[in-house]
């Protein structure tokens, strides 16, 4: 801001490029959390209840999801073992 | 096959109603995240991904190849915490201290030696953090310009776009870019001025 409490047009400047773009797939990934978080608690869910589920997933995770239509690509897999290690 | 929640509901409400969530306050906004609203969620992470990336940017500069990682696990961690947040209206510097401590646990993390405090943060951070704050509260004063001046301004000065780039991308002559840039200038300063009215004491 100016002496006189106003922005002049330089600060402006400044400080609109001092928030840069984030690259968009960053933005959907965070966008999707609760998706995420809500097909992690589904998983969990069915591998208590299901026994044959549960053992496909841990015998080799990566494709247990794949084979049930989940993209194990965007599910933070280490915190998926280890719920269901706990449950 | 897995049942997949993310309804065709959710995603209208994105669509129709992304204005009316803009215009929410940052508290009101947390709460709607936490009756579980995606489309508040998406607008929260839109609202401060700017904020978070710069100070990722500052925090972590010699070591770029971690800022994803870092940007996610900010955003995972405020969802987790949603519950758990003590002053709603706070969650600007919430977020805030949460993303420098998590450069500092990640630059730590990633050396063999102990690290002085210099080389964990800059010394001039809590400056830089708050011309960020200054610089998003400018952000959010553009988001009440017409969309013609929040495209073009972000055009310019945010995305370093020529003015060829802009004329193109917008269908407008490239003769007439630094006269609209200066007249929505304008419009955004007279909007900040408006917004730094003083309190009458008398």
């Amino acid at each position: 801001m100016n002496q006189t409490g106003h922005y002049d047009e330089q600060r402006l400047g400044e400080l609109l490029r001092a928030l840069r773009p984030v690259p968009q797939g960053w933005i959907e990934a965070a966008q999707e959390l609760p998706r995420v978080r809500r097909e992690m608690d589904d998983i969990v869910a069915r591998a208590v209840a299901d026994a044959e589920f549960r053992r496909a997933l841990v015998e080799d995770l990566e494709n247990a999801l794949r084979a049930e239509g989940y993209e194990p690509e965007v599910i933070p897999l280490d915190e998926l073992r280890r719920r269901l290690d706990e449950n | 096959m897995a049942v997949r929640i993310h309804t065709y509901e959710t995603a209208e409400r994105v669509v129709i109603f992304p204005r009316v969530l803009g215009s929410l306050t940052d508290a009101k906004l947390v709460a709607r995240c936490r009756t579980r609203d995606d489309a508040a969620w998406s607008e929260l992470v839109n609202r401060f991904a700017r904020y978070g990336y710069a100070i990722i940017g500052q925090g972590l500069s010699r070591r770029a190849a971690d800022a994803e990682d870092v940007f996610q696990e900010v955003f995972t961690r405020t969802y987790q915490h949603l519950d758990r947040l003590r002053n709603d209206e706070a969650i600007r510097p919430w977020i805030a201290q949460l993303t420098r401590r998590l450069c500092i646990d990640r630059i730590r993390a990633g050396s063999r030696e102990q690290l002085s405090d210099e080389e964990l943060e800059p010394r001039e951070m809590d400056e830089t953090l708050a011309t960020l704050d200054e610089s998003l509260d400018v952000h959010e004063a553009l988001a009440e310009l017409p969309e013609n001046c929040q495209e073009i301004l972000d055009r310019f000065f945010s995305r370093d776009e020529s003015y060829q780039t802009i004329a193109a991308g917008l269908d407008i002559p490239a003769g007439t870019i630094a006269s609209r840039i200066s007249r929505c200038l304008t419009t955004l300063r007279v909007l900040l001025a408006g917004r730094e009215t003083v309190p009458d004491t008398s």
